[in-house]
């Protein structure tokens, strides 16, 4: 089952760390190789031509690209240990749903949020705010939204928490204030192994997004 | 899993929509199908799906399904035995799932619409991209009959449905797809031959009426 394993990947992305949460559930051991994404290595470009972008995963030579197809890979491939998908097929379905959901919504919303300024971040900040409270009551009173344990969608909604510091810096203001249960969740989550060491710190992607916010001439 | 009941809130010219009634037809799987209004969306469609407030949605034994290509997957998890849609294998699944994302990114993105929707320099940009993207996914055909190897599979389902749109494209935009992409239209034709495609696609000539209609309405030329 493990054969060789290498993950191309980018420190600051929250869709890279969802396939090291997954492969540090499962235990697997992999190879990362970061990328530097303003000169892409030959490797990338020849596993993943279609769009050259990170994460990609590679299994004996054999490229997997897109990060909620990695994670369900490997949860398929690698079955036995932490499961992350439910088994139910309507449970599927509803986890599918929510992590579509983050995917359409928290990463735009939150890139809103550092790169503009005035109405523009206004909105931005009112409807992450409101995703993330329709994010809180799907989690309702569980401990993960995967239930007793990590699951799908904790795997691919927990990256973002690293840049929430970031986002809460550009925008003034405070998430735990507005989402306190969501902050909850989070720290359970960062108690987890898997995913404290997958997570990058925050200040350090705050450093980053001002890196990004200077070179794009944002202020 | 007999005797289920299974109701589809869907509008006729959705190619996402499409998807699931093909889905549901390759199961043979009997189902309600209710058109929505979409300036006057259902209490039923509201409560079904009070996320997004989008079609098509799947209702199946009054729980919903949202998401067109989550609602493939349920079906085809659901009802397993008749027509699988999706490879057994883990890493055919993975490359399924990677074109049905790239459909989803590429063929119905914000950009393709501009094939229809826009003009001059923007419409040339976008008919090249579109272009270009067909020509990929003609690639992954390759030899094969459908992209699901000798029948119908995920990837077949969530691309064919814009079939049905390809002569309005055409006829906005002023470009041949066949001249184009002919193998790819030679799959959408053999696609076509199959019930469960041809009676889920609506008549291009109406899909046609439909995007002038829509132009009209948004003030497009």
């Amino acid at each position: 089952m493990a054969g060789e394993l290498v993950l191309l990947d980018f420190w600051p992305s929250p869709f890279g760390m969802r396939s090291r949460i997954a492969l540090a559930e499962k235990g697997i051991p992999y190879e990362y190789r970061e990328e530097d994404l303003r000169n892409k290595s030959d490797l990338l470009l020849q596993m993943n031509p279609v769009h050259k972008k990170i994460p990609v995963l590679i299994h004996n030579g054999k490229p997997v690209c897109e990060s909620v197809i990695q994670v369900q890979y490997i949860d398929e491939v690698w079955h036995d240990k932490a499961p992350l998908i439910p088994s139910d097929p309507y449970q599927r379905a509803v986890a599918r749903f929510w992590v579509d959901f983050i995917d359409k919504k928290i990463y735009e919303l939150g890139s809103k949020i550092w790169k503009t300024k005035g109405e523009e971040q206004a909105n931005a900040k009112k409807e992450f705010i409101e995703c993330l409270k329709l994010l809180e009551g799907e989690l309702g009173d569980k401990t993960y939204f995967g239930g007793e344990s990590l699951g799908y969608v904790d795997v691919a909604l927990v990256p973002f928490y690293s840049w929430f510091y970031a986002y809460e810096k550009c925008g003034d203001f405070s998430i735990e204030a507005e989402c306190p249960k969501m902050i909850a969740w989070v720290k359970r989550c960062m108690q987890k192994e898997s995913v404290a060491k997958s997570l990058p710190d925050q200040e350090k992607v705050y450093e980053f997004i001002l890196q990004l916010k200077k070179i794009f001439g944002i202020e | 899993m007999a005797d289920e009941d299974v109701v589809l809130l869907d509008f006729w010219p959705s190619p996402f929509g499409m998807r699931v009634r093909i889905a549901l037809a390759e199961k043979e799987i009997k189902y309600e199908y209710k058109e929505e209004d979409l300036r006057n969306k259902s209490d039923l469609l509201l409560k079904m799906n009070p996320i997004h407030k989008k079609i098509p949605v799947l209702i199946h034994n009054g729980k919903p399904v949202c998401e067109s290509l989550v609602q493939v997957q349920y079906i085809d998890e659901i009802w397993p035995h008749k027509s699988p849609l999706l490879p057994t294998d883990p890493y055919q699944r993975a490359i399924a799932r990677f074109w049905g994302d790239f459909v989803d990114k590429k063929i119905y993105g914000l950009e393709s619409r501009k094939v229809w929707s826009t003009k001059g320099e923007e419409q040339e940009a976008a008919k090249k991209e579109f272009i270009e993207c067909l020509k990929l996914l003609e690639g992954e055909l390759g030899n094969k009959a459908y992209f699901g190897g000798e029948n119908l599979g995920y990837v077949d389902v969530v691309l064919v449905p814009f079939y049905s749109w390809f002569y309005a494209y055409e006829k906005c935009g002023n470009f041949s797809i066949e001249t184009e992409c002919p193998k790819l239209i030679a799959w959408a034709k053999r696609c076509m031959e199959k019930d469960s495609v041809s009676k889920s696609l609506p008549d291009q000539d109406k899909i046609y009426d439909y995007v002038l209609h829509l132009k009209k309405v948004f003030g497009i030329e």
